[in-house]
């Protein structure tokens, strides 16, 4: 493609044709102010942070979706535009809930900080009539709360072009505008599938998880409690982000030193959980194709996802694996293995779960969640929630140790820790069901082609003369591609991964917030994958089948994978919904 | 905001459900189906009711939010039927100045219903427009086409007990 010359700031900039004047200032180390501008999803020139002057225009410009041309001239930082900018801020402002000091997004604000930079003093220069909502808490998930919306559509853009899903969007015209659902009903009652990615996309605290960290600190100081706390494999990749290490560090030792100083009685890895998913969801597979079962079998790790088949393919169902996700299965092995071996009452055992995700607020209270006849799991927690909770506690997290998880359920192996990135399911599925099938060992067990961030992948495998053909989507929307090929009959996969978020768990909804500055310019999916990568190839045990804690479970406990008493505790049932 | 509640129960025909059905599938594969569908659907149904905007919706796949944010947008689409008596109270500047404003809300409230929407027996409705070309006889409201000047808030229970 042919590059176009032009000045921006009197700096001769070139740039590939069809950039915008943002992606060109940007390619030359020059930053322009954004707020509703969110990289391929929101393109829209709405919010007017990113005006620019263009020598010959007769208005500003809105950088982000003005095209380059060549000998442009652009000035990206005029008296002119700071002031620009600076009443745009204050127009904002007037109809902002300005309650900053208690804000869940306090000093993570992107309105905040523009003010912060801009020098906006007056907060109250447009002061006039506000707009007052009554916040949206009927979701499992999170708080909708529309004083604090900005309109930037960042929220209502991920919904519809990222998750297909589309149940908010802006509601009545001009100044009576505000997102929500249709004929404003709650978003409980919509086929919401609780992914998050709305809270991940607001630059202000207009949408925010459900806290329960005040639930976790009330269950440690009850003397009669056993807390018991899982982390999925993810939390590990991005907890470092909030306390200032660099995207993609594996701070996997420092969480768990941080989760005993909080005060839990057992700091477990939901990574055992994944490993035992895999014993049961391998074992399930070669069912499915020695008996004639329903192919291809679709994975049932991500909550989101399986409310998303649930509304969107009820006539599908039959496709979805019957195992609990990690999280679940990892609460079921607590509440009886674990307790009966312990002798604890499981009424008296919390188990506590940090997620990458807030769709896992909503899976703990799904029915048939409940081996020992009480929920599985009792509380679900983000990345961001843990990282609240560690700095409630007064913890310094940068000058903890590293440490160990405790046994007999935080041991793990690599196959377990790659199921946060997209295609990690199938690949720790194909390491056991490979030697399951050809009863030979696996000499390098990496499936390297159904790694990486791309939102479907596909690969054929042979396997004991066998052709296995595997597919992975990430993403919703990616997830319809492959679900209306399967619906019409036209894929012959055989085992597809399916995950709720673009990138897997890694980029869920419920890890540390990204400033779309950052967002727009790198590759976070990919960063945070790397780092759980490199904790599976740094591992001696990588495949869940020869994790130690996993086949001694089955021996004294479990049985075979698929037994009566496996399928009792490890699998689960859903149920048709319609889309609203 | 509060869940909108239809305060007209949804009373279609077999007959216009068919005339939608056909509206819907000759836009079936149209990208820009979303504006000629809610205007022909209102054509149909005199507004959109929440039961008309999902039958589009399940049936082309376009999210009902979609629909309902576009419905709610335009001033021309009304998510409530118009009543047997449509009460148009003047908002514009002369009116307004002269307390029509005053007036309206006296409707809203002794009618228990919102601006856009129907008493639930479909007797009245009630809407805010902007000048009749009577500033003259300001604050001026109609019902259906009769002009009503030179209103004071005690006029309003007698305007409508004409109509009751």
């Amino acid at each position: 493609m042919a590059n176009i010359n032009l000045k921006i700031n009197g700096l001769d900039v070139s740039a590939p044709e069809g950039s915008t004047v943002l992606e060109a200032a940007r390619h030359a180390g020059i930053k322009i102010p954004t707020l509703c501008y969110l990289k391929e999803i929101n393109e829209i020139g709405a919010c007017r942070m990113c005006v620019v002057e263009v020598k010959g225009a007769r208005n500003l410009v809105a950088a982000c979706v003005y095209p380059i041309t060549e000998g442009m001239e652009v000035f990206t930082n005029t008296p002119k535009l700071i002031e620009s900018r600076k009443r745009t801020l204050q127009l904002l402002l007037s109809n902002h809930e300005k309650k900053c000091l208690s804000c869940v997004r306090s000093e993570k604000c992107e309105l905040q900080e523009l003010c912060t930079e801009y020098g906006v003093e007056d907060e109250n220069y447009f002061a006039g009539e506000q707009q007052h909502f009554e916040p949206d808490t009927s979701a499992p998930h999170m708080v909708r709360d529309n004083n604090k919306c900005i309109l930037c559509r960042r929220c209502v853009a991920v919904c519809e072009k990222v998750q297909g899903v589309a149940v908010i969007g802006p509601n009545n015209r001009g100044f009576a505008t505000s997102i929500g659902c249709a004929f404003e009903s709650d978003l409980v009652d919509t086929s919401c599938v609780n992914c998050g990615q709305c809270i991940a996309a607001c630059p202000v605290g207009a949408l925010y998880e459900k806290d329960n960290t005040d639930d976790v600190l009330a269950a440690i100081n009850d003397g009669e409690k056993h807390v018991v706390v899982q982390t999925a494999p993810a939390v590990r990749a991005a907890l470092g982000e909030e306390f200032g290490y660099p995207m993609g560090t594996d701070v996997e030792g420092k969480m768990a030193a941080a989760l005993r100083r909080i005060g839990f009685d057992k700091v477990f890895d939901t990574n055992f959980g994944a490993d035992l998913t895999i014993m049961e969801e391998a074992n399930e597979f070669i069912e499915r194709v020695q008996n004639g079962g329903v192919l291809p079998m679709i994975t049932s790790c991500s909550p989101g996802w399986v409310k998303y088949c649930e509304h969107y393919y009820p006539d599908q169902l039959s496709h979805l694996s019957s195992c609990k996700s990690p999280q679940q299965m990892f609460g079921a092995v607590t509440k009886t293995y674990y307790a009966e071996k312990m002798g604890i009452d499981p009424k008296n055992i919390v188990c506590v779960s940090v997620m990458p995700c807030t769709a896992k607020k909503f899976e703990i209270n799904r029915a048939d969640q409940d081996a020992a006849g009480m929920p599985d799991v009792d509380i679900s927690i983000t990345t961001r929630e843990l990282a609240r909770l560690i700095r409630k506690c007064g913890i310094d997290f940068n000058i903890l140790p590293d440490e160990g998880f405790d046994d007999p359920l935080g041991e793990s192996s690599g196959a377990g820790v790659i199921f946060g990135a997209t295609g990690g399911v199938m690949e720790a599925a194909l390491r056991t069901a490979v030697e399951k099938l050809t009863g030979e060992e696996l000499q390098k067990p990496d499936f390297t082609e159904v790694r990486g961030t791309d939102g479907i992948k596909e690969a054929t495998y042979t396997v004991g003369g066998k052709e296995v053909k595997v597919a992975v989507a990430s993403g919703l929307n990616n997830a319809r591609v492959i679900m209306d090929k399967i619906r019409a009959g036209e894929a012959d996969y055989h085992f597809v991964e399916i995950m709720c978020c673009e990138g897997g768990c890694v980029n869920g909804g419920g890890q540390p917030l990204v400033h779309a500055d950052v967002r727009n310019f790198t590759d976070v999916k990919a960063l945070r994958a790397k780092a759980l990568y490199n904790n599976d190839t740094a591992k001696t045990i990588r495949k869940s089948h020869e994790n130690p804690s996993i086949k001694k479970l089955y021996e004294e406990y479990l049985g075979e994978p698929g037994s009566e008493k496996a399928h009792n505790l490890l699998h689960t049932s859903y149920v048709e919904r319609t889309i609203n | 905001m509060a869940e909108k509640k239809q305060t007209v129960p949804f009373s279609g025909t077999k007959e216009q459900e068919e005339k939608l059905m056909q509206v819907i599938a000759e836009h079936r594969d149209d990208p820009g189906a979303t504006m000629p569908l809610l205007q022909k659907a209102q054509e149909i149904y005199g507004y959109l009711p929440r039961e008309v905007l999902k039958k589009i919706s399940d049936e082309t796949m376009i999210p009902l939010e979609k629909l309902y944010g576009v419905a709610t947008f335009y001033s021309q689409f009304s998510l409530n039927p118009k009543g047997k008596y449509r009460i148009s109270v003047c908002l514009g500047t002369a009116c307004y100045v002269k307390g029509s404003g005053d007036i309206y809300n006296a409707l809203t409230e002794k009618l228990n219903i919102s601006g856009g929407e129907c008493t639930p027996d479909g007797k009245f409705s009630l809407d805010a427009c902007r000048c009749v070309g009577a500033c003259g006889l300001a604050p001026v409201m109609l019902v259906n086409d009769e002009v009503y000047g030179r209103l004071t808030v005690d006029d309003v229970d007698d305007i409508l007990a004409k109509y009751e």
